[in-house]
């Protein structure tokens, strides 16, 4: 018997050992429930992770949701109903946010509902286009891949603070625009180029990692169905959107759904960017609920549950959405 | 078989053993922020404290500024964290904190810090002591003198109004090429010396919000120099929500004539400008109502969880003690909060001719402070009303709001906060 054979007959031995002291256990185990019910005693340990880490902060939001005071641990917050709701509601107009209560809830919620189709598209778009660049034949390739995947791997402060930096008053950009006689513009003061730029730096901050799913999803369309296109005299325009697009859609379609949910919960780089600023201008809905939950004092976790869980609701109508339309097209 | 007996013998009685040695030593903890020296002065000034008090020990633990703030309440709010913690929130936290009362000279700490200890109570109707108010922070404005000599303007002189230092700084700023005359951080505290100034009372004794013609007048000038350019937008127009922000940096860069900050920023502005160039702290420029800046600064206290009260209680006295507390603020180059060093005056042997000339202009304008100032930084929902002021006040600068809704609304958020905490003010 070669060395070889000796160490994989030794690690075998050393894997069935656990199971042969387990194996009467669940001879037993599965005498006493049957054998219908065996499977739910192997979901056990992921379904208590589940229960614990998921479904258990769900109904702890909720309960906060519906509770008053400052107070951290349930016991000790007095039931109110649903008053942190109809706090949020108390709207003349719904669509003019300065006759709310809560006003800046419904400038942060009318600001998320501009910036995530905003964002979503220019990333889904910019992500494409690059993927399609980085398909091609070029030199230096991987180089290309890894600088336009490097920030995302950045932490969200960083960027930033980085791109803060840039486009300061006396920053980096201006700097430049001066150098070429031109009047420097500061760009995080103004609503308009603060809106532009907190687009800007999210999808410059995220796009590499769509642009790697997106550049797998063009590598697994197979190179004959181009070649064949080609012979037919198919100009590029129409390989693209009739052979790319619909053999791409199920990888834009998961895109689609992760840019969508990562631009919801956008908050730590406009946070630092912007505070949410000029005003509100740039306040989304995830800063809101952390201003209201945690910068406040008193803290108001019940306001801020029931805001988080509003949104909650809407990303998931949104999520079911989304899976009916991708199940309507495989039934096609 | 007999020796497996003692050896089993001996590890039981050890494991047994252990919560009574554990019992037998007392350990403090106690939380100092990383701002400064730290918390190494108060570990070097606990060593006599245990020498007094064998089998104590105090552990001092050096923590972030953040974790005082952002951690600290929360590990309250669950019945943990130190035995004794240097804060800024003073009224904030007051539902915490130990009554030391017994354990400390109340008459010493009444007759140093009558009016500071009331911060500690946080709005309460009581005569506990809470804690021993550790420094005293003065809002105040920093002038670059050099501009001032360059654009030959003359300083303007103690008791000298808001609007003419506006001015003087916006004619500095124009003749010397400077870009702004003014800026203040955007913090609440820092408006709310203006606005006091302007006759703004902020709390009432009922500690309910109280939003008045000092309060509009105070924010209609703020948005007037906003709106001429005296001040820039970059930090109150530009930023959104309670995000703190300050940009110091551009007076020590010499871009501003007039900052607005305060004392803390002393050692930072000794390191950084040197002799740059001349710049000096001013009295604070007054309103139609006084010339007041708003106090501020840390207190030590106990907690009411702890399981050593009384140990607790004689630290803070120890701390307390006069030479504790001088060797304290004359190495941490900060301005005392007992009155008999306010009185007597503190030695500064490290710091330099000016940082020591800028002290003493900090703590000339402790007298001079509004009743409603001290009021306002002991009130238990100071924060709520600084935060509803940077947010509103930066809504109005971008024409989100008008002034009166901006007030109705800061009414509407404290009073939102004052209803989250149980209605209690």
């Amino acid at each position: 018997m070669s060395a070889g054979t000796q160490f994989a007959a030794a690690a075998g031995a050393a894997v069935a050992l656990p199971a042969r002291i387990v194996e009467p256990f669940m001879y037993g185990l599965q005498r006493l429930l049957g054998i219908k019910r065996m499977p739910w005693v192997f979901l056990v340990p992921n379904l208590t992770a589940v229960v614990l880490f998921a479904l258990l902060p769900v109904f702890i939001n909720i309960f906060y949701s519906v509770s008053g005071s400052d107070r951290l641990y349930p016991w000790d917050r007095p039931v109110v109903g649903g008053a942190n709701y109809a706090t949020l509601f108390d709207c003349d107009n719904f669509l003019d946010p300065s006759t709310c209560s809560r006003d800046l809830f419904w400038r942060a919620l009318g600001n998320t509902l501009v910036f995530v189709p905003v964002q979503v598209t220019a990333m889904i778009v910019i992500a494409l286009l690059t993927a399609i660049c980085l398909n091609r034949d070029i030199r230096g390739r991987g180089f290309f891949r890894g600088i336009f995947f490097f920030p995302v791997m950045l932490s969200p402060v960083v960027v930033a603070l980085t791109w803060q930096w840039i486009l300061q008053r006396n920053g980096a950009l201006n700097g430049l625009i001066s150098s070429a006689g031109l009047t420097p513009v500061n760009w995080l003061v103004f609503p308009n180029t603060a809106f532009f730029w907190s687009v800007f730096v999210t999808v410059w901050a995220h796009m590499g990692f769509y642009t790697i799913i997106l550049l797998a999803g063009l590598q697994s369309i197979p190179r004959d169905v181009y070649e064949a296109a080609k012979m037919d005299s198919a100009t590029p325009w129409r390989a693209f959107t009739r052979i790319t697009l619909p053999l791409l859609k199920p990888v834009l379609l998961v895109v689609f759904i992760l840019a969508v949910i990562r631009s919801v919960q956008t908050f730590d780089e406009l946070y630092v960017l912007t505070g949410g600023g000029p005003g509100s201008a740039t306040m989304l809905m995830v800063q809101y609920i952390y201003e209201v939950g945690f910068a406040a004092q008193p803290r108001n976790f019940g306001l801020a549950a029931a805001a988080s869980l509003l949104l909650g609701v809407a990303l998931l109508i949104f999520t079911a959405i989304q899976m009916r339309i991708s199940r309507g097209g495989k039934d096609d | 078989m007999r020796r497996i007996m003692k050896t089993t013998s001996a590890l039981a009685l050890m494991v047994a053993a252990l919560p009574v040695t554990t019992a037998l030593g007392q350990e403090i903890r106690v939380w100092a922020g990383d701002t400064g020296t730290g918390g190494v002065l108060f570990e070097e000034m606990a060593k006599s404290f245990e020498e007094a008090n064998p089998g104590v020990d105090v552990v001092v633990e050096e923590v972030s500024y953040q974790t005082i703030v952002e951690s600290l309440p929360v590990q309250l709010e669950a019945g943990e964290g130190p035995d004794i913690a240097i804060i800024t929130d003073l009224g904030g936290l007051s539902r915490f904190y130990l009554d030391i009362t017994e354990y400390v000279d109340a008459d010493y700490f009444e007759q140093e810090w009558g009016q500071t200890l009331q911060w500690l109570r946080g709005g309460q109707q009581t005569d506990a002591i809470f804690g021993m108010p550790t420094t005293l922070t003065v809002n105040g404005a920093y002038v670059n003198l050099t501009l001032f000599e360059q654009a030959g303007v003359p300083v303007p002189e103690e008791g000298a109004t808001w609007e003419e230092w506006a001015a003087a700084a916006k004619q500095v700023a124009e003749a010397t090429g400077t870009e702004f005359a003014m800026e203040m951080d955007r913090s609440g505290h820092r408006f709310a010396s203006l606005a006091i100034s302007y006759g703004a009372e902020m709390v009432d004794e009922e500690g309910r919000p109280v939003i008045d013609d000092g309060l509009r007048a105070a924010i209609e000038q703020f948005v007037a120099w906003h709106q001429d350019g005296t001040m820039p937008m970059d930090l109150w127009g530009a930023v959104g929500g309670a995000t703190h922000r300050e940009l110091f940096s551009d007076f020590l860069n010499a871009n501003v004539v007039f900052y607005f900050g305060g004392s803390w920023t002393l050692r930072q502005m000794d390191t950084e400008v040197g002799d740059l160039f001349d710049w000096a702290v001013v009295p604070t420029p007054c309103g139609p109502s006084s010339c007041t800046a708003m106090p501020g600064g840390g207190a030590m206290t106990a907690f009411a969880h702890t399981q050593h009260p009384e140990l607790a209680g004689a630290l803070i006295n120890h701390y307390a003690q006069p030479e504790n507390l001088d060797h304290y603020i004359s190495t941490e180059v900060e301005i005392p909060s007992a009155s008999s060093q306010i009185e007597n005056g503190v030695e500064y042997p490290e710091a330099s001719e000016r940082t020591r000339e800028a002290l003493a202009t900090f703590t000339a304008q402790i007298p001079k402070m509004a009743d409603a100032a001290y009021r306002f930084q002991g009130w238990r929902f100071q924060r709520a009303m600084m935060n509803s002021l940077t947010t509103r006040i930066s809504q109005v600068l971008n024409n989100e709001l008008d002034i009166d809704a901006a007030l109705t609304r800061i009414e509407e958020d404290v009073n939102l906060a004052i209803e989250a905490a149980g209605g209690q003010s």
